[in-house]
């Protein structure tokens, strides 16, 4: 599991892979919140193309990251999600927060 | 309810064993040929339960978490996720949604995934004694097997 991040222009893209649960949040969290403070992004999207199996620490990364874009005014986008990962983000309701599609 | 087979064991509550877990349970179920979807949904349940025992059970300390998985009766199977650590209070507050004592990152979501990825949760806790969570499936029949 990791996490590879692109900046282009104001928009960052954070391409994470592998399952996402508490034990793989933390470096995911370490390596997207770097990005966030040096880039101040006015986009934030995540691709969950990659990711095989999230539980609720998933989440936690998701509104974590949210928090810390407000800071600098961004937006977040939630793209790529397989079938498994929506039904999770669509209980904790992620929806209102970000838009997830395509 | 007869358990027609069990597999049983004990890891410590090191945040790298809950991929292991879920993925001894998924597993051990895998017999019965559940659907993608119902393996998913066992998956990120037992994942929840795992994690809790790590994250809020031993919370500044590694101790042991205790699984027993049974294939019962008519395609039932039944998980049983045991620690011995600070135990919950407010079992009923404990299981509403969003709520937490875990601090920013955690959503407060892991009960509210268990229960409705699974058809039953109960959970069993004494302060500084631990906690048992008990999840259970009922599995669909698909054409070819028959329980
Ligand atoms: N095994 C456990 N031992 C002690 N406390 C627990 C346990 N499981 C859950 N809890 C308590 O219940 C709360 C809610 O759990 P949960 O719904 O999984 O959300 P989260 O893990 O994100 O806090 C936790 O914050 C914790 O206070
Ligand atoms: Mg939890």
């Amino acid at each position: 599991m990791s996490v590879r991040t692109k900046l282009n222009g104001r928009v960052l893209t954070a391409y994470l892979e592998g399952e996402i649960d508490h034990h793989s949040a933390k470096i995911m969290r370490e390596t997207i919140d770097r990005e966030i403070n040096a880039a101040s992004p006015q986009m934030l999207v995540l691709d969950f193309k990659d990711v095989s199996f999230m539980d609720s620490s998933g989440i936690g990364l998701v509104m974590g990251r949210y928090k810390e874009l407000k800071k600098c005014d961004g937006e977040m986008h939630i793209v790529n999600t397989a079938a498994n990962i929506t039904k999770v983000m669509k209980l904790a309701g992620l929806e209102r927060l970000a838009k997830i599609g395509r | 309810m007869k358990s027609l087979n069990n597999f049983t064991m004990t890891v410590g509550s090191n945040s790298v064993n809950e991929s292991f877990v879920r993925v001894a349970v998924a597993a051990f179920v895998s017999s019965l040929d559940p659907t993608v979807d119902e393996i998913c949904d066992i998956k990120t349940a037992v994942s929840e339960a795992v994690t809790n025992c790590i994250v809020h059970a031993y919370k500044d300390t590694i101790g042991k978490i205790f699984v027993s998985c049974d294939i019962l009766e008519n395609r039932v199977i039944s998980v049983k996720i045991r620690d011995r650590g600070c135990g919950i209070e407010n079992i009923k507050k404990a299981m509403e949604p969003l709520f937490t004592t875990g601090g920013s990152e955690r959503a407060g979501l892991g009960f509210a995934v268990m229960e409705s990825f699974m058809d039953s949760v109960t959970v069993r806790s004494k302060p500084a004694k631990g906690t048992t969570v008990i999840l259970k499936k009922k599995l669909s029949y698909r054409a070819g097997n028959n329980g």
